[in-house]
């Protein structure tokens, strides 16, 4: 980065949320969140759609005012200093928000205008990016394919050289091949000492981060980083295969012992009531009960958890309007 | 002689120079849950609209439900059910509203059609709420209704357009159950999706890439032929290359 930063910047936190709350009406979209996020870390939001992820953004970069709590982005108070903050912000919406009867070209002219510079003169900061539009600089933004959109958005979103860059839910609905290149075109400006804060539904994706917090209903589950929070699950995780795969789950689910069992993949993964017994016996058990019930062959394996499974367990039961919780996927 | 439920043959479809899909030939099966993978633009949805009657082929042929796409599309209309992420239900109305206009729609009798709703509404939990307002609702409610109408009028064939996208974990899985149990009651599932693990839970997957089918089969099958651990690694294999092409020929 060219921008010299201010003497001590490093020292101070690039986000300090405290007790953010946000109502719209009866909804409750954000619920006391509070955390920290330190000065060039790429920062992960997981959750799915209606978790808060959008409502939390939106106060971060100035947009909306929290009913109560406060944020501190960049030393800066998030209500009262918004003017000054905005300079350093770069932001992306989840939705598409650029001028679709643009060019590619007048588009991020008109970005670099509105902060006062020019595509020439920052041109080595969105190079990395822009080089891939350039064949496109005439293109109306409107007839762009979905990815190449999102380049363009990045790189009006980076024009003015922020400090901190917010990027909501840049990976839903790209596929496994496009949303691996962002992520690695997103490790590039991380290099340069760029403070990221992102948003995604996708739990795999929080390997990607410094740091994730987990969001769900407006709360925040666990802050922390993503091998801490796998970490953290408690108790001894399971991968069971089976032949059928559909009857091993319902046959699991009849088990008496069960606290959990969700299909991931290939595989089903299981955790016992017990967290005493031992994998070996729990294992063993398990087989037996398969094989009473004429399941045939069971592989039973203890596994490392994955950001979903400790995100499942902490979401805790289903939540279902009627039912009453229930054990595993109902 | 195979019985299947979709069958395409050198199905084509260009759209001016360009070549949305380019001569794919596959079959699903009967009850099968099948995966129709692939990257963005790489012609899934161009499929899926031939498929489904709303967009006449350029060349090749295609059966839905034993109903010729060119000929019968408003047959197979009535032999299908869809739905996707973008659009599933009316916001506006309750769910209770939804499933009568979907009933009405599809001219099911009154009294089979309150059968129908009381039972959907018990099974997914949704009495306390079948009068409010289907845009109130939490996505993943929404979307475990949206394929029970999309089911309502008991089509052959579902069509299911990244209906998870955005969901909860623990609501994919159950939106997933319900994808089985409408296999195991026959009804032939035609799923898209950008999680992989997902793809995992399908019969057989096939994986487009620049409107070809670059691999077909089951999730076991296609994983060993590819010397890959997971099917994201497979997708990656295979997609990549395009998207790398892409990327060259933007330059």
């Amino acid at each position: 980065m060219t921008t010299p930063l201010v003497a001590g910047a490093h020292a101070e936190p690039a986000i300090v949320a405290d007790g953010l709350t946000k109502r719209f009406g009866d909804v409750v979209a954000l619920s006391g969140v509070s955390f920290a996020v330190a000065p060039g870390e790429t920062f992960g939001f997981i959750g799915p759609d209606g978790a808060g992820k959008t409502t939390l953004f939106r106060i971060l970069v100035t947009l909306l005012v929290p009913d109560a709590g406060s944020a501190r982005v960049l030393g800066m108070d998030a209500v009262s200093r918004l003017w000054e903050l905005r300079r350093h912000i770069g932001y992306m919406p989840g939705r598409f928000s650029l001028y679709p009867d643009l060019s590619v070209e007048e588009n991020l002219r008109f970005f670099a205008s509105v902060f006062g510079t020019t595509i020439e003169r920052e041109y080595e900061q969105i190079a990395p990016i822009y080089s891939q539009l350039e064949a496109f600089s005439d293109r109306r933004a409107a007839a762009l394919s979905g990815g190449m959109k999102q380049k363009l958005a990045l790189c009006c979103a980076l024009v003015h050289r922020p400090r901190i860059l917010f990027l909501d839910e840049p990976t839903t609905g790209v596929d496994a091949v496009s949303r691996r290149e962002f992520w690695e075109l997103l490790a590039r400006f991380k290099a340069t000492g760029l403070t990221v804060i992102v948003s995604t539904p996708y739990m795999d994706e929080a390997r990607r981060c410094d740091r994730v917090a987990l969001i769900q209903r407006g709360q925040l589950l666990a802050v922390d980083t993503p091998r801490a929070i796998t970490e953290s699950f408690g108790r001894t995780l399971f991968a069971v295969t089976a032949a059928n795969r559909y009857r091993a789950l319902q046959t699991l689910r009849e088990f008496p012992e069960t606290a959990s069992v969700y299909p991931f993949g290939e595989t089903l993964h299981y955790t016992d009531r017990r967290v005493e017994r031992s994998p070996d016996a729990i294992a063993d058990e398990l087989r037996r009960f398969a094989s009473s019930r004429g399941l045939g062959e069971l592989t039973v394996t203890p596994m490392a958890p994955t950001i979903e499974d400790v995100f499942m367990a902490r979401m805790g039961a289903a939540e279902q309007p009627d039912a009453p919780a229930s054990r595993g996927a109902a | 002689m195979t019985d299947a439920t979709i069958r395409a043959t050198k199905l084509t479809r260009r759209f001016g120079s360009f070549v949305a899909v380019d001569g794919i030939t596959f079959e699903v099966r009967s009850g099968e849950v099948f995966g129709f993978l692939g990257a963005n633009g790489a012609g899934k949805t161009t499929v899926i609209r031939m498929l489904t009657g709303l967009l006449a082929p350029s060349a090749g042929q295609a059966s839905v439900a034993g109903h010729d796409v060119y000929r019968e599309s408003e047959a197979i209309k009535r032999d299908i059910g869809y739905m996707s992420q973008r659009f599933s239900l009316y916001d506006d109305l309750s769910p209770l509203e939804n499933i009568r206009l979907y009933g009405g729609i599809y001219d099911i009798e009154r009294t089979e059609l309150r059968r129908r709703t009381d039972t959907m509404l018990e099974r997914l939990g949704l009495t306390r709420v079948q009068n409010d307002s289907v845009g109130s609702l939490p996505l993943g409610w929404k979307q475990k209704l949206a394929l029970s109408v999309a089911l309502l009028h008991r089509p052959r064939i579902v069509f299911l357009d990244e209906p998870t996208s955005g969901v909860d974990p623990i609501t994919r899985r159950q939106f997933w159950e319900l994808i089985y149990e409408a296999s195991h009651a026959g009804t032939t599932v035609l799923v898209t999706t950008h999680y992989m693990d997902e793809a995992e839970y399908c019969d057989r997957i096939s994986i487009m890439v620049a409107g070809r089918i670059a691999a077909i089969g089951t999730p076991a099958d296609l994983k060993q032929a590819a010397g890959a651990e997971s099917i994201d690694e497979l997708f990656v294999q295979l997609a990549r290359p395009a998207s790398d092409q892409a990327a060259a020929g933007a330059r």
